[in-house]
């Protein structure tokens, strides 16, 4: 080691490479991967999933799943310290102590049954030797530090009392116990609200300055790179392909996948169908109550109000855009409107109460109303082929003999952008991309009139999300459908939709077309909201949870 | 044939052990279905005064061979031979004997050891050992697939119920299941025998009221898990019923489970039965079984061969049939692809630790 020439850097990985061994062959993650941390300074890695970002940070803490893993060359020094290789015992003094890490999932990497006191203590107890007042008063500091309010309370709290916002807090708490020289951030808040991320960025930034630490930024978002980072490496398949300063990779991006990324931000305006288009699907005064039930008998002691008094109206061709936080009730009353999911209130289709009609009446309905989920993943049988996928629906409507229904798919495949011959393959084979097309597709495949779209593109990366918005876009002009499009980024909405529905704890904060909302906002709740997701700005405002 | 199905057949077949095993069990268990062509204490074809005769298929008095009966022919007679093969011949099965036919003309006192005669010797009465392995072999197998089939078709069927609909049915089938489970089948089968004669049927019943069950907590923890998948809720978007939706979308991913599970609840059913034979409980006496083998090679320790076999051929068979289970669970998982060759994928693993969690609760 001492041999070793003194290293300019807080931390330098040349040549990184990982590879993943995986039954004959092995799977390379990293190929040769260099950049340099200074202290005190952001770097952001950015990349769509699977370009090795994250496979890059959990090797600098040496915490991949070795021997599966392994690193056929490459070298990560932190000071003078090797990582590379290093013995367990050197690496237990680095980790959570000199470098500190934090992750996506708030809720999964705290222990679900220690107190949160406990879960902060761990990391004083194993550093730093502290006696347990002494750790106590340094843990309701780091609490404070972090912004949580009343810390003393929160001592004895378990993880799932907390929301999202405030079991991140913790978890920057955990890793800010040592003071280290050097933050990982991976994914810090892609499972937060908008307000709550741009919460959570302030505090990441405010913090960083406060004890001069460096910060490793891992994220897909290039509105978070833009906010916060100093340099930025751009990842794809496992390569850094450009690296610049901030402000020159916005201005000036060189590489064509830089490009690429930075074009790929939902574009576009949304069709302007006739305002005097035929209502197709509208709700008065929808409303969904969950039973709060107490005590020996189960007595319904209350109601949480999912969807509470909800108006709303879609015409043919029209989209309206749905936008709120996580629990604010915009995909119960998607599901709600579709008759998936019991409700009270007028739910007219086409001009027809449907609301009390039992399942049987409705099957004939099902295929004039479909409904596209968010997850990809979850939202395709995985058992089934994808050409059973998207022909189910035919076969259940009786549409059509088993010649037609395949000619069907195989349109309905070419329409969404994939090829016919995919319907003979399983889910499983496919992208998020192009299983999202697949869902669309099964929605198609009946020729419905209404959809709803459940939060489509938040699960697939920025590129993709751009094609999905793209293509629904095209579809809605050819079908002349309607949709209700619900989604917590705002970007996406306001490339799609004609009018917006903002709504928060099961009401409907504030209505209109879109632009109008866009450009000026009546309420206060709206424009916290829009200065959060469009300039992850944090907004102090009684309207925005921490 | 569709991609599909060519697909799992090809993932079948990469099981090297697993598909080696399957045409193994497959041609034990044709040869053993055709018994009475192999070990028969009746010759098979008899030429007898220019004419032909199938002992196997009708049953000839000993007068149509000269003989002074009206009763059925002893083709072991040696009175009998000689008048048949004065006037023809007979071709005798590789095996002469049946599994009751019993061998008087043995030159030590019964169970004799492995000869020439008797290759793996005789049981303590002097039937052949191989003869009765042949016919055991038979109806252990008839009777766990027969008995395999009908638990699975009712387990799946009581647990996909319970898991889909939830709630009140249930708990309600839950606490039955748990109640039923409690009782003690043994001590039943034991009063049960002692009431009616154990026959093939009876004891089918009989273990069938108590081995549906094994498969419901597996299938049920599927189906709650599934029921509130975004595919189901996507097929009932699509108007599917819950039936359709039951079967096409919640069952195939019951079906890995379940299909994992049942080499073992074949495997159980044929343990339970040879068992049962064992303690004597079983089949009707004199019927061939491999748990009566066992009692008698335990009776007669003198006679290893009597036990030794018996374990062996067990032993084997078990041994295919959980091998033969394991390739078709892989032919049946999508996400196994030819080239990986390792037994448990992580997903797997991660799904079948989310089902025990819920069947947990």
């Amino acid at each position: 080691m001492s041999l070793m020439p003194p290293n300019p850097d807080l931390l330098s990985v040349r040549g990184l490479r990982v590879d993943f061994r995986s039954g004959a062959g092995a799977t390379q993650a990293v190929k040769g991967v260099s950049f340099d941390i200074q202290k005190g300074e952001t770097l952001a890695l950015v990349g769509e999933s699977g370009s090795g970002k994250s496979v890059t940070a959990l090797s600098i803490l040496q915490l991949l799943p070795y021997p599966m893993a392994h690193h056929p060359a490459g070298s990560i020094r932190f000071r003078d310290t090797e990582l590379l290789g290093a013995e367990e015992k050197t690496l237990r003094q680095v980790r959570g102590n000199r470098i500190a890490m934090i992750f996506q999932e708030p809720m999964t990497s705290l222990n679900p049954l220690h107190s949160i006191e406990r879960q902060i203590n761990e990391t004083l107890f194993l550093h730093k030797r502290l006696s347990s007042s002494a750790a106590r008063a340094r843990t309701l500091e780091l609490l404070r530090l972090v912004g949580l309010l009343d810390p003393e309370k929160r001592l004895t709290a378990y993880p799932h009392e907390l929301s999202g916002g405030q079991r991140q807090r913790v978890m920057i708490a955990m890793a800010l116990a040592n003071e280290p020289d050097l933050l990982i951030a991976d994914e810090p808040t892609t499972a937060l609200d908008v307000t709550i991320q741009a919460q959570i960025l302030a505090l990441l930034k405010d913090l960083q300055s406060r004890f001069g630490m460096a910060l490793l930024l891992i994220t897909h978002d290039l509105g978070v790179v833009r906010k916060m980072a100093d340099r930025v490496c751009v990842m794809n398949q496992g390569e850094i392909v450009e690296q610049a300063k901030v402000d020159d990779l916005f201005i000036r991006p060189r590489h064509a996948y830089t490009k690429k990324l930075l074009s790929a931000e939902p574009r576009g305006n949304p069709l302007s169908p006739p305002e005097d288009a035929t209502e197709v699907m509208a709700a008065d005064r929808l409303k969904v109550h969950f039973p709060i039930k107490k005590g020996l008998l189960r007595r319904t002691v209350g109601h949480i109000k999912a969807v509470d008094g909800v108006d709303v109206a879609v015409r043919r061709g029209h989209t309206v855009g749905v936008v709120g936080e996580s629990g604010s009730g915009k995909t119960t009353l998607g599901l709600a409107l579709l008759r998936l999911h019991a409700s009270q209130g007028a739910i007219r289709f086409d001009g027809t109460d449907i609301q009390g009609w039992q399942p049987k009446r409705l099957r004939g309905l099902r295929r004039e109303m479909q409904i596209v989920f968010q997850d990809p993943y979850g939202s395709l049988s995985p058992r089934l082929s994808v050409g059973q996928i998207i022909g189910e629906g035919l076969g259940i409507h009786g549409i059509g003999d088993s010649k037609e229904r395949e000619a069907m798919v195989a349109r309905a495949l070419e329409e969404v952008g994939l090829p016919p011959e995919a319907r003979n393959r399983y889910p499983h084979e496919f992208s998020g991309g192009q299983r999202q097309r697949i869902a669309i597709a099964r929605a198609l495949v009946l020729k419905p009139k209404f959809v709803v779209l459940d939060e489509p593109t938040s699960a697939l990366d920025m590129s993709v999300q751009a094609q999905i918005v793209d293509l629904l876009r095209d579809i809605q002009a050819r079908h002349n459908l309607a949709y209700l499009f619900i989604s917590h980024d705002l970007r996406v909405v306001r490339a799609l939709s004609s009018h917006v529905m903002v709504m928060k704890d099961g009401k409907v904060v504030e209505q209109g077309p879109t632009q109008r909302i866009f450009e000026e906002p009546r309420e206060e709740y709206t424009r916290a909201l829009l200065a959060a997701a469009l300039n992850l700005e944090a907004v102090e405002s009684p309207a925005v949870r921490t | 044939m569709t991609p599909l199905t060519r697909r799992r057949l090809a993932n079948f077949k990469a099981n090297r052990r697993g598909f080696w095993s399957f045409w193994i069990f497959l041609v034990l268990f044709v040869v053993s279905l055709g018994a009475e062509f192999i070990a028969n204490d009746k010759p098979l074809l008899i030429r007898y005064e220019e004419q032909y005769y199938w002992p196997v298929f009708h049953t000839y008095p000993e007068t149509t061979f000269g003989g002074e009966f009206e009763t059925e022919t002893d083709y072991r007679d040696a009175y009998v031979r000689d008048l048949i093969n004065g006037k023809g011949w007979m071709v005798w099965p590789p095996i002469p004997y049946s599994y009751r036919t019993i061998n008087y003309n043995l030159p030590v006192p019964a169970p004799a050891p492995p000869s020439a005669d008797n290759w793996l010797g005789t049981d303590d009465q002097g039937r052949d050992v191989v003869a009765r392995l042949i016919y055991g072999f038979r109806i252990s197998v008839l009777f766990g697939l027969v008995l395999t089939a009908f638990s699975s078709v009712i387990g799946v069927a009581a647990g996909a119920v319970q898991g889909y609909f939830g709630g009140l049915t249930d708990l309600l089938f839950q606490r039955f299941i748990e109640i039923w489970q409690g009782l003690p089948t043994l001590f039943l089968l034991i009063i049960l025998a002692s009431v009616v004669t154990p026959t093939f049927w009876w004891l089918l019943g009989l273990l069938l009221l108590f081995s549906w069950t094994s498969l419901v907590h597996v299938v049920r923890a599927e189906f709650l898990r599934a029921r509130n998948l975004d595919y189901v809720r996507a097929a009932k978007a699509l108007g599917a019923g819950d039936v359709t939706i039951m079967v096409r979308h919640v069952l195939p991913n019951a079906m890995v489970a379940t299909l994992t599970f049942m080499p073992f609840i074949l495997n159980g059913s044929i343990t339970t039965l040879t068992a049962l034979d064992f303690l004597g409980f079983g089949l009707p006496p004199g019927s061939p079984s491999l748990g009566e083998l066992l009692a008698q090679g335990k009776a007669n320790l003198q006679a290893p061969w009597l036990g030794l076999t018996a374990f062996f051929v067990l032993a084997i068979m078990l041994s295919l049939l959980i091998f033969i289970g394991e390739a078709v669970r892989d032919a049946f998982d999508p996400r196994k692809t030819i080239a990986q060759m390792s037994t448990a994928l992580p997903g797997e693993a991660a799904a079948a630790t989310a089902a025990r969690k819920e069947a947990a609760e």
